[in-house]
């Protein structure tokens, strides 16, 4: 658990930079700090491993002064992420992962195998450990900083814009690789971003902060999107935060119909209707197919694959998105195998939306007592 | 030609004794320049003060300063550790502002990465920021190179015998042959010295090549 508690800084030229900020990111969880240029989030993430010193307050991990422990050994305990990845441009894919375990103390050996191990984690291939970093795409490179600070297995990882520097596509993988790590390693993150879609798609606690270094409000990101404590934040998190919301809502039973299907290969003679999906051997949909413009067998060139493709186990959003999204106005939902259970419509998810509670008002209590 | 095939015995001493005078200074001079440019670097109001004091240090004539060495050294005047000493100076002049621009042109996320690891100390200056300056301090390294090897010929002037000398014999006796054999030979001495460089700043940074072969 990292803690701070009433903590500042200013500069000499008395900018404050962060102002009496008391906040905790719990242990095993993911704290985002989320806010415009100038809100301190960065200054912020720096005072826990003293890259800068605050001015006044306390900060402690697991209830130890961080002020008092020795710094070069706080640091090696914390894994590190920035930006552009700051690799080491001298030395190998593999050697940049084995820093802080070489810092350490560990064997070479020893070092080597973790460093392999963490690469395969990742999703690196094996031929790039020998690499040097400007042999990488951005996005590989970030991976190997990734790998880089979870090398001596430290317990807590602090991320300074990681994904930021990279396209959408490869952020939005280097996220899923991120989260799922975290689901099998519960490292306490502090991660800062000026992103409040990444902030709500990666944090299990948000904190968002507004310029001149002041906490706006912090809560799960569920309930700051219901209830934004005031203008600042509701503009914050952005106009289709309803929308957004729904992400977190796990959808209730839907009610499904059942869809009339074909394979591929299958000839059209005799199907009626204006749209029919089409579906592989193991009953997983592939795309939808307009039956009167395809005269004979179905293949892969007549499917339309602008639907997107919702799990019964999901959320609310992504059940209404398929519906919104399919060409036949009937959403696709499939099981956790990826087989097909049938269709929903939009108005129908409309009102389990319209019969589900809002995230109530007792979460953000809790919350605050936990961080006061 | 005459003239040189009935030299090459003087030829190869002169020669050996050039590269020591042109070489050592060279190594005594980046070793004593690397904590300069490190200082230099390190409190930034250093910076402007030692680059202009080794500016003007490169300024004094040469044979000024072989001339001054016995007097500073208590040394004798035949003495090779003048030239050596001098020849030291002019290396720390040129190397103080090649090593603190060296270090300065480490990447700064570079340097945020390693202290936020833990590095620290000289383990952060050997491992991280010199490794990384070593292509600019490189370069420096070898004009200095270049540099010691034409200056060091003046010190036949106070009698210490190098390649030097074959210009000097050779204006005084009119051998035309002996003057273009004493320019060669230092021709050839600095590529050697350029060349030994080079190929030792390639041994030490792979990484620029495999850089250098994706683009």
């Amino acid at each position: 658990m990292i803690r701070f508690d009433g903590v500042t800084k200013k500069y000499p030229d008395g900018t404050v930079a962060v102002d009496d900020l008391s906040l905790t990111a719990p242990t095993g969880k993911i704290t985002v700090l989320v806010g415009p240029s100038g809100c301190g989030k960065t200054t912020s993430l720096r005072m826990i491993n003293r890259m800068i010193e605050p001015t006044s307050g306390l900060i402690s991990l697991d209830g130890q002064d961080t002020g008092r422990m020795n710094e070069a050994q706080l640091r090696r305990g914390i894994g590190y992420v920035i930006q552009h990845a700051g690799l080491f441009p001298h030395r190998t894919v593999v050697d940049n992962v084995g820093t802080v375990p070489r810092l350490l103390g560990w064997d070479k050996k020893e070092t080597l195998e973790r460093s392999r191990e963490l690469l395969d984690r990742v999703g690196l291939a094996p031929e790039l450990a020998d690499r040097y970093p400007s042999q990488l795409s951005g996005g590989q490179q970030q991976r190997v900083g990734v790998a880089r600070a979870l090398a001596a297995d430290p317990p807590v990882m602090l991320m300074d814009e990681p994904f930021s520097a990279v396209d959408p596509v490869v952020r939005d993988q280097l996220q899923d690789v991120f989260l799922d790590l975290q689901s099998e390693l519960g490292k306490t993150i502090v991660f800062v971003t000026h992103d409040i879609d990444e902030a709500i798609k990666l944090g299990d606690q948000v904190a968002v902060l507004r310029v001149g270094g002041k906490l706006a409000q912090i809560s799960d990101p569920a309930y700051l999107l219901a209830h934004p404590v005031d203008d600042f934040v509701a503009d914050f998190v952005g106009r289709d935060r309803g929308y957004r919301s729904l992400q977190f809502q796990p959808a209730p039973k839907l009610p499904l119909t059942s869809e009339r299907t074909l394979l591929l290969g299958e000839s059209t003679a005799g199907v009626s209707g204006d749209w029919v999906l089409v579906v592989d051997d193991s009953h997983r949909p592939l795309g939808w197919v307009e039956p009167a413009r395809v005269s004979g067998e179905v293949t892969s060139e007549h499917l339309h694959r602008g639907g997107t493709v919702a799990r019964a186990s999901g959320s609310l959003r992504g059940a209404l998105d398929a519906a919104l999204s399919s060409p036949s106005r009937r959403g696709v939902v499939v099981d956790d195998e990826g087989e097909l259970v049938g269709t929903v419509r939009a108005h129908e998810v409309l009102s389990l939306i319209e019969a589900t509670d809002r995230p109530d008002e007792d979460r953000a209590d809790a919350f605050a007592e936990e961080g006061a | 030609m005459e003239w040189v095939n009935d030299h090459w015995g003087d030829i190869f001493a002169l020669a050996r004794s050039h590269v020591w005078l042109a070489g050592l200074p060279l190594v005594l001079g980046l070793l004593i320049a690397l904590p300069l440019g490190w200082a230099a670097r390190r409190w930034s109001r250093l910076y402007p003060v030692l680059i202009s004091a080794s500016g003007l240090l490169y300024t004094i004539p040469s044979l000024a300063l072989f001339v001054l060495m016995p007097l500073i050294l208590g040394t004798r005047v035949l003495d090779r550790a003048n030239v050596v000493v001098a020849m030291t100076i002019y290396t720390v002049a040129l190397l103080v502002r090649t090593v603190a621009d060296g270090l300065g042109s480490v990447p700064e996320a570079t340097l945020q990465a390693a202290r936020a690891m833990g590095y620290k100390g000289l383990r952060r200056f050997f491992g991280v920021e010199l490794p990384l300056a070593v292509p600019v301090i490189a370069a420096g390294l070898r004009v200095a190179a270049v540099s010691n090897v034409s200056i060091v010929s003046v010190a036949s002037l106070i009698g210490v015998s190098q390649l030097g000398n074959l210009l000097t014999d050779g204006y005084d006796r009119f051998i035309t042959a002996e003057i273009v054999a004493g320019i060669v030979a230092c021709v050839v001495l600095a590529l050697l010295f350029d060349g030994l460089i080079l190929l030792g700043q390639r041994l030490l940074t792979p990484w620029v090549r495999a850089q250098g072969g994706r683009a």
